[in-house]
């Protein structure tokens, strides 16, 4: 005999303890420290900060320890955390030209102003795992070199480009409020502003397979990377009591300009066209996606055919979020027992007419 | 269609406000005053805005902190009945009012939040059927788990309202169960089984079997509030096609639907006519429930969350499920009654019982099945 199934709410609260108790692990391995993943994953903290849309190492580094690591959960953590903060204002553009740059390479030019700085990369290692790594072995220190001449002036490469008209003008500044999508639904066609955001938000690697596919010839761009830059710069404030800005702190920040091909129209001459990234922390991979995509998504806006799905601002904004996308395809396993019973209703009497339909036939081809 | 038109662009929030920027839908409403600067809105005595707690100025508001305890307002009377209704025997279970958690505002939601939802509701109950954006908020669960229909409960609840929260019609499943707790901590209002105790029902897929009566309101969560999604797939279209109240690719699709298999073969979330206009997505409920927004009583309110509308169908309004002349809107019919309390005409569950198939029907309202079962009906309890 069949009785009500009872008991979702035990079920929850042992779910939760297990959860713990899985999330902790072998007890008899020492516990991490938030200190330790903040120091020691610190391009995770990054990505998790960027797609959480807040700047706090501490607290990402805490979000991912709850979350056992999965990105996408501790974003959502930081981003839930997030949305309760008050909003008591908004800081003086970030000025990246005066950023401290840890790191700054330029495809487009050999030497420029400030130099190229290969920094704390990747980018020429040798992908052999480092078995000395698992017995803890101690660092070497890196060798500091002698500061260049010009390393205090490290003008963005756009800005050197923008002298000479080569490339398009950035648009100025007319002191308009900037949207905010976490404020205010979206409207399309949405300007590049909230794109912008959307995209800063957005998830690395859908935002990078957008990316990937205007290169291979879905919207295509004709990229360079006009600079790559890595570093702190100051955030700062403008408090309506004082009038002038003051000193919040400071922040890393990865900026990424594209130097995008543009043959010209009846209105403009043949110049380049910008396309931006940025990103928390040293988040390379997700600044250089986000500028291919950002210049896709001026399609429209410097008359090129709307055709491929990166230049399709609906499609990207709507699915370039991870909290909207894992929250929909996850919630397929939620209960959908009342749908399931309407649709299996649906396919037995569908099946029955078919059957109905079919007997005749069979019968007269038997006759044959 | 030929020839241009000009096509007006449906009412949307953030519009025919004398506000400078944002309106019912954006957040520019919430910081241009005070929240109590409204109370003549507020405070007249719409079941809707019943227990509206003024906001801290938010501009130099701190996290968000706990509202002081204070004498319950006077409409709450007016509420007193329903609290003897609450003392009715039989299955069900219920819990008294307690204090809410602190650290976070009544219901979590801010007061200037829910001030913004409210506006969207209220937009949306004069338009019936029109999708509202609305600025939803990432709340602490996720996507798809009912964001939208949480957040509209946390802006309509006050401290006397009696909730009730089921998912595919019962209220023991485990996202019901988490929801009511969310709520019963945030804002410790009492929570109920019986849909006739309930002043706020939130739901997921069903209607409960028991009419709704005047006063009480429901809460849909929703996935897709588009009903055109699936055939239009852009956002800028479709709006246009509700301004022009253009349907004829929904009657189209329908129509293949019969020709294909002599019968419309939409199930679920089947498209509804809303006082002659707006053509809506009653969400993922199964067909079976649609007779019963026609002309509810109750207030039905509907939030999706991620996509960011918010949309209504008030008491007594008219909600046509679309169909043709020749082949009349039918819901499904079960040819077995519930094989626990024997009811008849209400949608059912079908549980498989072993791996010989045997499985059984029984109510997917499991209030209505106990409140039946506690008034002496009994089913056969035998497999099929």
């Amino acid at each position: 005999m069949y009785v009500a199934v009872k008991g979702g709410e035990a079920a929850i609260d042992n779910a939760h303890r297990l959860l713990a108790e899985a999330r902790r692990g072998d007890t008899t391995v020492p516990e991490l420290s938030v200190a330790q993943i903040r120091e020691q994953m610190a391009l995770l903290v990054d990505r998790v900060m960027t797609e959480g849309s807040l700047y706090d190492p501490n607290l990402a580094a805490l979000a991912l320890k709850q979350a056992r690591g999965d990105v996408v959960e501790a974003v959502f953590l930081v981003r839930a955390y997030r949305t309760t903060l008050p909003r008591f204002g908004a800081s003086v553009p970030l000025e990246t030209g005066a950023m401290a740059v840890a790191r700054r390479v330029s495809a487009t030019f050999k030497d420029l102003p400030g130099g190229q700085v290969l920094g704390p990369t990747f980018d020429y290692t040798h992908r052999l795992i480092d078995f000395a790594l698992a017995a803890e072995g101690e660092i070497e220190t890196a060798a500091e070199a002698e500061p260049r001449a010009d390393a205090a002036i490290c003008p963005r490469v756009t800005d050197l480009l923008a002298q000479d008209g080569l490339i398009e003008a950035s648009p100025p500044d007319e002191g308009a409020p900037v949207g905010d999508l976490t404020r205010e639904p979206v409207d399309y066609p949405a300007d590049r502003a909230l794109r912008l955001q959307a995209l800063a938000r957005g998830d690395e690697g859908f935002v990078l397979g957008l990316a990937y596919s205007t290169q291979r010839g879905y919207g295509r761009t004709h990229p360079f990377v006009g600079e790559i830059r890595v570093g702190e710069v100051a955030v700062e404030l403008v408090p309506e009591e004082l009038g002038f800005a003051v000193p919040l702190g400071r922040m890393q920040l990865t900026e990424c300009q594209m130097v995008n091909q543009f043959k010209g129209s009846g209105a403009a001459p043949p110049q380049f066209t910008r396309g931006y990234g940025l990103s928390f922390g040293q988040s390379e991979r997700k600044a250089m996606a986000m500028a291919l995509v950002d210049r896709a998504l001026r399609a429209e806006e410097l008359g090129e055919p709307v055709v491929s799905p990166a230049q399709d601002q609906e499609f990207v904004l709507a699915h370039c979020d991870s909290l909207q996308a894992t929250g929909f395809v996850e919630h397929l396993k939620l209960p959908h027992y009342v749908d399931f019973q309407a649709e299996l209703e649906l396919v037995r009497r569908l099946r029955a007419e078919f059957e109905q339909r079919s007997e005749p036939v069979e019968m007269q081809e038997a006759a044959e | 269609m030929s020839g241009t038109h000009t096509v007006f662009p449906p009412p949307s929030a953030g519009e025919g406000t004398l506000r400078n920027r944002g309106g019912e839908g954006s957040d520019g409403a919430e910081r241009s005053s005070p929240p109590h600067e409204d109370r003549a809105l507020s405070g007249s005595r719409v079941p809707l805005l019943r227990d509206f707690v003024p906001a801290q100025p938010l501009l130099t508001q701190g996290p968000p902190s706990p509202i002081p305890s204070r004498a319950r307002p006077t409409w709450d009377e007016q509420d007193a009945n329903l609290g003897q209704a609450r003392d009715r025997s039989g299955g069900g279970s219920a819990a008294e009012p307690s204090a809410p958690q602190s650290g976070y505002n009544f219901a979590y939601l801010d007061e200037g939040t829910k001030r913004m939802i409210r506006r969207a509701i209220l937009k949306g109950i004069a338009v019936p059927g029109y999708q509202v954006p609305f600025a939803s908020r990432e709340m602490p669960m996720p996507y798809g788990w009912g964001t939208g229909g949480v957040q509209v409960t946390a802006a309509i609840l006050g401290r006397a309202d009696v909730l009730k929260v089921i998912d595919q019609g019962a209220d023991d499943t485990t996202n019901a169960v988490s929801i009511r707790r969310f709520f019963a901590k945030t804002s410790g209002v009492a929570t109920t089984t019986r849909t006739a105790e309930a002043t706020v029902i939130q739901t997921r897929h069903r209607i409960p079997e028991t009419p709704l009566t005047e006063g009480q309101t429901l809460v849909y969560q929703v996935p897709i509030p588009e009903p055109l999604r699936y055939l239009e797939p852009r956002e800028t279209e479709t709006r246009q096609l509700h301004a022009l109240a253009e349907y004829g690719a929904m009657h189209v699709k329908l129509y293949e639907d019969i020709s294909r298999h002599g019968h419309i073969a939409t199930t679920y979330a089947y498209p509804v006519e809303v006082a002659g206009r707006y053509v809506m997505d009653p969400s993922p409920t199964p067909k079976f429930d649609n007779p019963k927004m026609d002309g509810c009583p109750a207030l039905q309110l509907f939030g999706a969350g991620r996509e960011r509308r918010i949309y209504a169908v008030p008491p007594y309004t008219r909600v046509r499920s679309l169909d043709f002349e020749d082949h009349p809107f039918r819901v499904q019919e079960f040819t077995h009654p519930c094989a626990l309390c024997g009811a008849k005409g209400v949608y059912l569950d079908e549980v498989l019982l072993d791996d010989a198939g045997n499985r059984m029907f029984v109510c997917s309202d499991t209030d209505h099945c106990e409140g039946r079962r506690a008034d002496g009906h009994v089913g056969t309890g035998e497999a099929i």
